[in-house]
This record gives structure tokens, C-alpha cells and sequence, in this order.
């Protein structure tokens, strides 16, 4: 063996997955995993941990993996994260814990997330279970929105013997694990349903089909139905559109929109009732995982798909696997491309789309060079569909019915970073509603946070 | 059907050829709902979320009354529930309530109001003349149809209107003409002065009565019905262009100023799924799938 190299991961070969939604990764067998958990030096000041937003003890689930006891290895993690499963599979480790991993210096760095998910799966297979509080307090408290921020908040209060309700407004619970990633990266019932039934293990409840803002209001909840303290993670919000002519054309979608369709909605499997246009000549607008999804759902319903980003490669905002992972597929890229304008047949539906070459100037605020259009470059594609997948913009239902609830000029939910607690008294939020989109383990980390303040503001009142 | 779903059918009454009244248990949406806004039910695991507006409430019961037209696969599925089953979902209240709640009381008596429901959007009028009735206010009412078996909910309107005009398009019941025809008849004819119009039915219906509207000068509010998903702002399929901005129907109305819609954009788009179901209804007819009654198969 050489400690230089990760031990390599078995993945469903391109060509068939480009056709069927199961899970494009495979994991690693228990020899695997005990391999590369023996690649770990166990530094005494292990910079992995400081990489990881919720500071999992790195080196010593490691090391018990390394020994043989997964179950052990399991309850190392579960004192930090209530979504290992999931985090394993999605987290960026790239630029999180391996990123400063010492083996990383000279070689790959530690596999952290690949062992974080063979152990997760292992204590699923296992049935093994975190374990539920002794002692309950009694002390209501409301969790708004049952993605990894809420989830995260829920289990971390009812670990400290809170009663804990999740209001979750979609018929069920996950957030984006359930209705924006996709089955092939992320399975829904062996993977997600089970980390939220170790949530509701905890004795966590959940009642879905409540808009907070609508069906009930915060004052409400804390007035009338007894919480104490509540929650928000409530999530990113709104798609955003280009607001170019003939958006609103047939054929043309949000990437929530046709992520949800075939996610949530299920549109894949024809036994459902939701349709999907499938398209047959597919752009996705963006850069982003969130793009990378759409596009590579979008192939797999059979078309043909290019993704069209107005930088170069370089600044592709998608993990590079998820980048890697598209072009083995077949997706094409068309680069330092810019639309402008959707054609429309005259029954209202895509017949193409107007595009400009980009070139990169000067760098913006944000770091990037920022893409300047290229003289008389202007060139159509032929499509039927169009997926936009530009990020959101804030959902004011909740900010707009909760008095005292400031935000900022974002409209992003204005919280503490340490404490959760916002700039009404009790009420705490956290993960994309007050950072605007970033990605799950920032959530549960902001979660955490909350959990720690909630009982912070609870134990002292 | 599972028998722990919690969503259960109090009452089951049909209203007309193919439209249908319920009556659902649901708590929380009776408790906080209004006039003007709409739920989504979900009716089983596989079924689609299907935005229907409520059409009246009962606090104190729980329940909240919708009237749907069996049209497509979804909505013939729905009306073969009977009392006592129950749905798996039922979400809402969804959207903003009717613009007449928050108006200036002051402002809303001086106002001569004309509602004008076509065909099944007699439905999601009555709550808000009965509302108007019940906080003080006298409005007139049209209720149009193809023919005089289409007219719903006549004697429910009759007791909560000042007047109701009920006009048929071939003139089996009432006045003889479109909802058009009527209004220019009240306007021109009988004398009759409005300063503000609502307008629910389909989106043709509404279009039209949105052309002649503005060439009266009348005020004109609107209820959009475009396609939806998840009907909290997530999604974007119920995008509308009112004016020069794109909204969602979902979060910023259902209703909004008739006068700014882009009806022909929003017709073209309320067919976007229309072929796609229509295969999908031809697979189920011929056996590929099926759900729900008869077939259990499905729920675990
Ligand atoms: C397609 C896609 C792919 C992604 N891929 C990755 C990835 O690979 N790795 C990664 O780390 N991150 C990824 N992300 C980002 C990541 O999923 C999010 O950052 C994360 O889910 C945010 O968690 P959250 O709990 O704050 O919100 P969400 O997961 O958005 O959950 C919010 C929940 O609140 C509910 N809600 C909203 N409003 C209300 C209300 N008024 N009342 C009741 N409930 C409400 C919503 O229905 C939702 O269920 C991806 C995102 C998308 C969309
Ligand atoms: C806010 C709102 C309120 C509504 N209120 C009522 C009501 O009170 N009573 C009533 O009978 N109908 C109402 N509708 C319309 C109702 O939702 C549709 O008739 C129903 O979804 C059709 O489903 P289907 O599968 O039976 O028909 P199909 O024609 O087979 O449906 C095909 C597809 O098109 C969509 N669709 C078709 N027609 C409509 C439509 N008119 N509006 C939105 N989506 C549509 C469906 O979601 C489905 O995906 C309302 C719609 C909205 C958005
Ligand atoms: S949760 Fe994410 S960042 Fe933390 S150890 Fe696991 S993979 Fe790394
Ligand atoms: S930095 Fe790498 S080698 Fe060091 S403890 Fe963490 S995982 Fe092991
Ligand atoms: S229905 Fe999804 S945003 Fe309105």
C-alpha cells in the first residue's frame, strides 16, 4: 500500500449511471475503510478538526475505525453530528477537513468524509441507534423548517432533555436533503429518512403541513401554544431569474422547481402523479452544485445537456467532484458564456437561446475576475428547455409576520453567530436563512450554535 | 387507503355535473385562514399537490370547505373520495387574504363593489361576499356558466349578496350572454355605477372581463390560478408577469390588479403541463400504473 494514496473508492461506472438514479458513489467495504483509517497519523493537534465546522473529534473516531469497533467509532461522531450519513456523502471536504489534513502535504489527504459515511452506514446496517436523554425538562421549544439547520437544533436541544416540536411547511421533512439533492447522491429513504428517524428517536416531533407565517404565526406559537423559545431555519428562499425576455416562456424552470419535481415529487417514477418535461436538448444556467444537479438529473432523464457558465472553469462554484463526476456523464460545458435572451416558438414554448461569449477583466469585489462581454459574439443555441440555476433571494413570510424580527439588506434573518439569538427576545435562527445559501454542515453548525444558546437563554431566564 | 391519515372528509355534496363541495378537518388551517387564500392538498403518497381556494371555514369544527371540478386525473381522483376518508395533506392557509380585509373600513363603505364569478369561481367569491355581509357591506354578485346545470351555489350567494344576476352562455337559466354581456347590461342599462370589480374564473374569462373593465375605468381585482408545486415561494413554477415585474402567484398573491396581468403568457403556461398528464391518464387508462381505489398495492 502506499500512504501517499487514499484508498480508492468504488463509484457506478458513467455509462450505466448516466442512466439510472441510484447512488453514483458506492462507499467503501470495512477492509477499505480500516486501510485508510490506518493512513491517519493521529496528530496530537489535529488541524482536520479545526476544519470542520462542527468540530468532530477527527483522529479518535479515526482510530477506532482502525481497530475494528465502527460502534464505538459511531458514538464518537454522534456526539457532534446528527447527520453523519449525509455529511460523509455532500459535505465539501475538499476545502473543509481534508483541505488541512497533514497527509494532505505531502499526498491525499486523509478520506475523512468517505470514513464518516462508511461508519454511518455501518451503524444503520447495525440498527444502532443514538441514544435518547434520561431526564426530559418539560421546556417547549419550536424548531421552524426541518432541513440540516433545523434538524440539527432539534436533536442537539432534545439530547439535552428539551421538548421539541419541528414545523415543517412541505408534506416531508429534509429541506434540501429531500427536495434539492438528488437521489444518486444522496438516497432518500435508505439514507435521509434514516438520519431523520434517529432525529425522531431522540424524541423529537415533527408536524409537517405548517407554513410558520401563515398557518400559525411565532407569537403564536409562543403565546398560545406554550414554547419557550423558537428556532428559525427556515432556509434559502426564492428562485432567482436572469430577467431576460421570454423567461417566463414553456420550458423554461427554476432548478428548485425541477429538482423538486423529480426529488420531492418523485416524477421520475412514473407510478407518481407530478409530470416533468424532460427536455430533449437541455441548458442549465449556472455553476453551481446546485446546477451540477439539475444538469446531471436532466441527463438522466434522457437529454442531452450542456451547462452554461459566464466564467471560466476555474471559478465553477461546484465541488470539483460534482464537476468531474458531470463531464464523466457526458455533460457538456460551454464556458465564459453568457444568455441573453430566450427564443419562443408561437405556442409559448423554447425553441433557443440568444448567448454572448464572455471574457474575464478586471476582478471583482468578491475576488473574481470579473467576465466582460466579447465584441460581436453573439450566437444561439438550439434548446427545448431552459433550467435556471442562479441562487435565491430571501423568503419574507416569516420575517414579515414576526414583529421585531430584523433583517439585514440582504433580507437574510439578522442572528447572532455564537448564540443564534436574533433581534427578537427567545427567537434564535440559523443555516441558510441568515447566511443566505452555503451548504449543510454550515447549517448544522449554525443549528448547534442555537441549540447552545437556546439552552443557554432557557437555563438562565 | 391508510387509515392514520389526518386530513378526513366531513361532508361530500355535489354541486353540479362533475363539481364537488368538502368539507375537510384540518385545525390549524380553519383556525388562521381568510377569504382570498387557497390550500394544497396532497391526497395520498403518490398523488400531486393540487392548490385548491377555500371556499368557506368553520373555526369552531375545524374544518375548511373546498369546491373542486373534477377535470384532469388529479381533481376525478379526488371527487371518487366519500365522507370519512381522508386526505394525507392538506397545507394552507397559502397566499395573501382578499385585499377587502385590510382595506380602511371607511374607505370599503364608500365603494360600490361588482363581484363576477364564471362557472366553478363561484367558489372562491362566496366566502368574500360573505364576508362583506357579515362586517356590513352590500355588493352585487354575477354567477355565469355554459348552461343553467353549471350554476352553483346560487341560493348560498343569494343570502349574502344585495343582488345576484346569474347569466348563462345559452341561456337555459337567467341572463342570456357571457359574464361580459352582464356587466355591460348592469352598466349601460340599468344603471348601475361600480368602483371596483373582482373576478374569479377561468383565466380566459377573467382576461375578457379585464379588457371591458378598463375601457369603463373600473377598478379590477383578479385571482391568477397558475400552475404550482410546493406553493411557498420555492419553486418559481407559478411565476406570473404583472406589469413589468415577475411575481409568484404563490407568496405574493393569488390575487392581484387584473389590469396588469399578462394573461396570454399566463394561458400558455397554465398548458405547459397539459400533453405530459394527458399521456400520463393514457398510461394509467391502459394499465402501466395505477393508484388508489381498488388497488391497495401502493401503501405500505
Ligand atoms: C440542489 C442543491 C444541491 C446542494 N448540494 C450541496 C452539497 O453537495 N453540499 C452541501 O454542503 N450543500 C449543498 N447544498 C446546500 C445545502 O443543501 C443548504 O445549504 C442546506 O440545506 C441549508 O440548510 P437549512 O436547514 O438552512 O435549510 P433547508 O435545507 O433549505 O431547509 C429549510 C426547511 O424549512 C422549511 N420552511 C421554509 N419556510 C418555512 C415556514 N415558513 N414554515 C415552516 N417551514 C418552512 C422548508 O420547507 C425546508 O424544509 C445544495 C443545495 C441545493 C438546493
Ligand atoms: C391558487 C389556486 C386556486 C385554485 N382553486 C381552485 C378551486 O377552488 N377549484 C377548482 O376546481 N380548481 C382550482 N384551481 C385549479 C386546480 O388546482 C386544477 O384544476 C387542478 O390542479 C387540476 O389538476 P388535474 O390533475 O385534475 O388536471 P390536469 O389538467 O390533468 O392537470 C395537469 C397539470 O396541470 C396543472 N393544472 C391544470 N389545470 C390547472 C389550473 N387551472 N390551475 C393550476 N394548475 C393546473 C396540474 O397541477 C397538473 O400538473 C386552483 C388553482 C390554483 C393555483
Ligand atoms: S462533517 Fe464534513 S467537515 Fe466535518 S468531518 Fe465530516 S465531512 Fe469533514
Ligand atoms: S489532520 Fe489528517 S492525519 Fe492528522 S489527525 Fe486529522 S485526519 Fe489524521
Ligand atoms: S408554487 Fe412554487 S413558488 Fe409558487
Amino acid at each position: 500500500m502506499d500512504v501517499l494514496k487514499k484508498v480508492p473508492i468504488k463509484e457506478q461506472d458513467p455509462q450505466v449511471r448516466a442512466h439510472n438514479f441510484d447512488e453514483v458513489c458506492l462507499g467503501y467495504e470495512l477492509e477499505e475503510a480500516m486501510e485508510e483509517a490506518s493512513r491517519c497519523i493521529q496528530c496530537k493537534n489535529p488541524k482536520c478538526v479545526s476544519g470542520c465546522p462542527v468540530s468532530i473529534d477527527i483522529p479518535g473516531f479515526i482510530k477506532e475505525v482502525e481497530n475494528n469497533n465502527i460502534e464505538a467509532a459511531f458514538k464518537i461522531i454522534s456526539d457532534y453530528s446528527a447527520l453523519p450519513a449525509v455529511c460523509g456523502r455532500v459535505c465539501p471536504q475538499e476545502t473543509q477537513c481534508e483541505q488541512v489534513c497533514i497527509r494532505g502535504i505531502k499526498g491525499d489527504p486523509v478520506s475523512i468524509g468517505k470514513l464518516e459515511r462508511f461508519v454511518a452506514d455501518w451503524a444503520r446496517n447495525h440498527n444502532i441507534k443514538p441514544e435518547p436523554p434520561k431526564e426530559k425538562n418539560g421546556k417547549k421549544v419550536a424548531v421552524i423548517g426541518s432541513g440540516p439547520a433545523g434538524l440539527t437544533c432539534a436533536g442537539e436541544l432534545a439530547k439535552l432533555g428539551y421538548d421539541v416540536t419541528i414545523f415543517e411547511a412541505l408534506h416531508e421533512p429534509g429541506g434540501v436533503l429531500l427536495y434539492g439533492i438528488p437521489e444518486f447522491r444522496l438516497p432518500k429513504e435508505e439514507v435521509v429518512k434514516a438520519e431523520i428517524n434517529n432525529v425522531i428517536s431522540l424524541g423529537v416531533k415533527i408536524e409537517t403541513n405548517v407554513i410558520i407565517g401563515r398557518s400559525t404565526t411565532i407569537d403564536e406559537l409562543m403565546e398560545d401554544e406554550g414554547f419557550e423559545a423558537v428556532f428559525i431555519g427556515s432556509g434559502a428562499g426564492l428562485p432567482k431569474f436572469m430577467g431576460i425576455p421570454g423567461e417566463n416562456a414553456n420550458g423554461v424552470f427554476s432548478a428548485n422547481e425541477y429538482l423538486t419535481r423529480n426529488n420531492l415529487m418523485k416524477a421520475y417514477d412514473t407510478s407518481y402523479d407530478t409530470p416533468i418535461i424532460t427536455g430533449k436538448r437541455v441548458a442549465v444556467v449556472g455553476g453551481g452544485n446546485v446546477a451540477m444537479d439539475a444538469a446531471r438529473t436532466a441527463l438522466r432523464l434522457g437529454a442531452d445537456v450542456t451547462v452554461v457558465y459566464r466564467r471560466s472553469e476555474a471559478e465553477l462554484p461546484a465541488r470539483v467532484e460534482e464537476v468531474h463526476h458531470a463531464k464523466e456523464e457526458g455533460i457538456k460545458f460551454k464556458l465564459l458564456t453568457n444568455p441573453t435572451e430566450i427564443l419562443v416558438n408561437e405556442d409559448g414554448w423554447v425553441s433557443g437561446m440568444r448567448c454572448v461569449e464572455m471574457e474575464l477583466g478586471e476582478p471583482d469585489e468578491s475576488g473574481r475576475r470579473r467576465p466582460v462581454v466579447k465584441k460581436d459574439s453573439e450566437f444561439v443555441m438550439e434548446l427545448d428547455t431552459v433550467i435556471m440555476s442562479l441562487g435565491t433571494s430571501p423568503n419574507p413570510l416569516i420575517s414579515s409576520t414576526t414583529e421585531g424580527l430584523e433583517i439585514n439588506k440582504w433580507k437574510c434573518i439578522i442572528a447572532d453567530e455564537e448564540t443564534g439569538l436574533t433581534t427578537r427576545e427567545g427567537v434564535f435562527a440559523g443555516g441558510d436563512a441568515v447566511t443566505g445559501a452555503a451548504t449543510v454542515i454550515l447549517a448544522m453548525g449554525a443549528g448547534k450554535a442555537a441549540a447552545k444558546g437556546i439552552h443557554e437563554y432557557l437555563t438562565s431566564k | 387507503m391508510a387509515l392514520d391519515y389526518m386530513y378526513t372528509i366531513t361532508k361530500k355534496k355535489s354541486l353540479a355535473n362533475s363539481i364537488y363541495l368538502m368539507d375537510v378537518k384540518a385545525p390549524r388551517v380553519a383556525k388562521n385562514c381568510y377569504p382570498g387564500q387557497f390550500v394544497i392538498i396532497k391526497m395520498d403518497e403518490k398523488g400531486e399537490r393540487i392548490p385548491l381556494t377555500i371556499c368557506d371555514y368553520d373555526r369552531e369544527e375545524g374544518t375548511v370547505t373546498i369546491v373542486f371540478q373534477a377535470i384532469g386525473s388529479s381533481t376525478q381522483l379526488m371527487a371518487q373520495y366519500e365522507e370519512g376518508e381522508a386526505f394525507r395533506d392538506f397545507t394552507g392557509p397559502l397566499g395573501h387574504r382578499s385585499e377587502l380585509i385590510d382595506m380602511p373600513r371607511e374607505e370599503l363603505k364608500k365603494k360600490n363593489i361588482l363581484f363576477v364569478a364564471g362557472g366553478v369561481g363561484a367558489a372562491p367569491v362566496y366566502p368574500q361576499v360573505k364576508w362583506m355581509k357579515e362586517n356590513g357591506y352590500d355588493v352585487d354578485c354575477i354567477i355565469g356558466a355554459r348552461n343553467k346545470e353549471l350554476i352553483i351555489l346560487e341560493d348560498e350567494m343569494k343570502a349574502v349578496a344585495k343582488n345576484v344576476y346569474i347569466t348563462t352562455d345559452d341561456g337555459t337559466y337567467g341572463f342570456h350572454g357571457n359574464v361580459n354581456d352582464c356587466i355591460k347590461d348592469l352598466v349601460n342599462h340599468q344603471g348601475k355605477k361600480y368602483d371596483l370589480v373582482i373576478a374569479i374564473g377561468p383565466m380566459i374569462m377573467m382576461k375578457f372581463v379585464c379588457i371591458l373593465t378598463k375601457e369603463l375605468g373600473i377598478k379590477t381585482i383578479v385571482s391568477m390560478n397558475p400552475v404550482m408545486v410546493d406553493g411557498t415561494g420555492m419553486c418559481g413554477a407559478c411565476r406570473l408577469t404583472i406589469g413589468n415585474e415577475v411575481k409568484f402567484a404563490c407568496v405574493d398573491g393569488p390575487e392581484f390588479d387584473g389590469h396588469l396581468v399578462n394573461f396570454d403568457e399566463a394561458m400558455k403556461r397554465l398548458q405547459m403541463y397539459k400533453t405530459a398528464e394527458g399521456k400520463k391518464a393514457l398510461r394509467q387508462k391502459e394499465g402501466d400504473t395505477h393508484h388508489h381505489k381498488g388497488c391497495e398495492c401502493h401503501e405500505e
